[in-house]
């Protein structure tokens, strides 16, 4: 493979355009034609459509619900002894006291750690795409890689609630409920994923050659 | 109207001539670093298929079996997969149930279904007018299968019960943590590029 000599030769400034699902790279029709893929129909865009405004739209949606997801119980334990509201940061306190600490240190940076350096990251990313910085365009690339595929992981949480609600609700001695925080919780993991999903990382290399 | 021989990077844009790889190679975008295209086997159709089949077989056992088992004063029960998801509904908790449904059932069943699909039909040359919208389906879910994490969340949730109860971890745990290894050995073998050009050359 050739090493690119110029920034211009990116599809976009050729006049072509790559499809999204089959990758196949094709001449962009002349202006006001409806752009389809001639492999496998898809609609053809040069950059995600309103890439920046769906990030922004999900990201701050992800960030509102982020609170009521770790201040709301995910899960209630009910026994003889009373009823325990157990929320995220609780359940790590848990395994901690209990001395599970890896565990503990896994469940942190699933449910805690990640959340927040994904939206931490997707506001950098956006924010700079927005100001057309031509600022380390490469580690911005890598980090929208890290954030694509760390987001899942957030899920870990909701799996456990799952579980225990399933196992212990049939036990006549206590009893767990899923609580209001884990739905919240689930939204911020999707809404994040969408924000992921919706940003393009190709918005972050426009600027390059422009100065020249 | 296309250019076959070219490809643009799914991160940069930047384009680049497509050359024959070196076995077990891959090519990067020479710009941002991201996967171009990657060397496949030449029987990589085969491999996948046999792969794709042994999944469908261990996501059966998988949903049948229960996957943990809680002994608390001589009362025991377990619990399936399908089994808690419908304790999280009737426990009014439906958001979460169908978003653990969709994760950890539909999506891992659809992908390795259509997965199966595709390669019957690029193997049996009997391409029919469903094969397109089914590669383009299996791509656009896969990012929401999270079997891997479900098999954590379990190991998890059985590290909380042990200090409870007598917990056992049913067959079906371990058929979800071989079914993870295998759709993984799956979507690594799978090569997206060679089913499209395949099916392109075939119409
Ligand atoms: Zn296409
Ligand atoms: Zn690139």
């Amino acid at each position: 493979m050739r090493p690119a000599p110029s920034a211009s030769r990116t599809a976009a400034r050729q006049g072509l355009l790559a499809c999204e699902v089959c990758a196949l790279v094709s001449r962009a029709p002349p202006p006001g034609c409806d752009a389809r893929c001639p492999r496998c129909a898809a609609a053809l865009h040069s950059r995600k459509p309103a890439s920046l405004a769906r990030t922004w739209a999900f990201l701050i949606a992800a960030m509102l619900l982020y609170v009521p997801a770790n201040i709301l119980p995910i899960m209630d334990t009910s026994s003889l002894f009373g009823t325990e509201r157990n929320t995220i940061l609780s359940g790590i306190a848990f395994l901690w006291t209990s001395g599970s600490w890896v565990l503990a240190a896994l469940v942190f940076f699933a449910s805690i750690v990640v959340p927040l350096a994904k939206m931490l990251a997707l506001t950098l990313l956006a924010t700079s795409v927005q100001m057309r910085t031509a600022w380390q365009p490469r580690t911005r690339t890598r980090l929208y890689r890290v954030i694509e595929f760390s987001g899942r992981w957030s899920m870990l949480d909701i799996y456990v609630v799952t579980m225990l609600v399933a196992l212990v609700q049939i036990n006549t001695l206590a009893s767990i409920h899923a609580g209001p925080g884990a739905a919240a919780f689930g939204a911020v993991v999707v809404l994040t994923m969408f924000a992921a999903a919706s940003f393009d990382p190709r918005l972050i290399w426009d600027t390059q050659g422009e100065q020249a | 109207m296309s250019a076959p021989s070219l490809i643009a990077c799914r991160e940069c844009d930047l384009l680049h001539r497509q050359a024959p790889l070196p076995p077990g190679g891959e090519a990067r975008c020479t710009r941002c670093g991201a996967r171009l295209y990657r060397w496949t086997r030449p029987d990589a159709n085969d491999r996948t298929l046999a792969l794709a089949l042994t999944a469908c077989i261990l996501f059966i056992v998988a949903n049948a079996f229960p996957i943990l088992g809680l002994e608390v004063q001589g009362v025991s029960d377990s619990t399936t997969l399908l089994h808690a998801v419908q304790s999280l509904w009737n426990d009014g908790a439906y958001a979460v149930a169908a978003l653990v449904f969709f994760t950890t059932v539909f999506v891992p069943a659809a992908e390795l279904l259509g997965m199966v699909w595709v390669l019957l039909a690029l193997r049996l040359d009997a391409r029919g007018q469903a094969t397109v919208p089914m590669l383009h389906f299996i791509e656009s879910v896969k990012p929401w299968g999270m079997v891997e994490v479900f098999v954590l969340g379990v190991l998890v949730s059985l590290v909380k019960l042990t200090h409870v109860a007598t917990v056992e971890p049913g067959v079906a745990l371990f058929s979800f943590a071989a079914l993870m290894a295998l759709i993984a050995a799956t979507a690594a073998e799978f090569d997206a590029d060679a089913a499209w050009a395949q099916l392109e050359a075939g119409r």
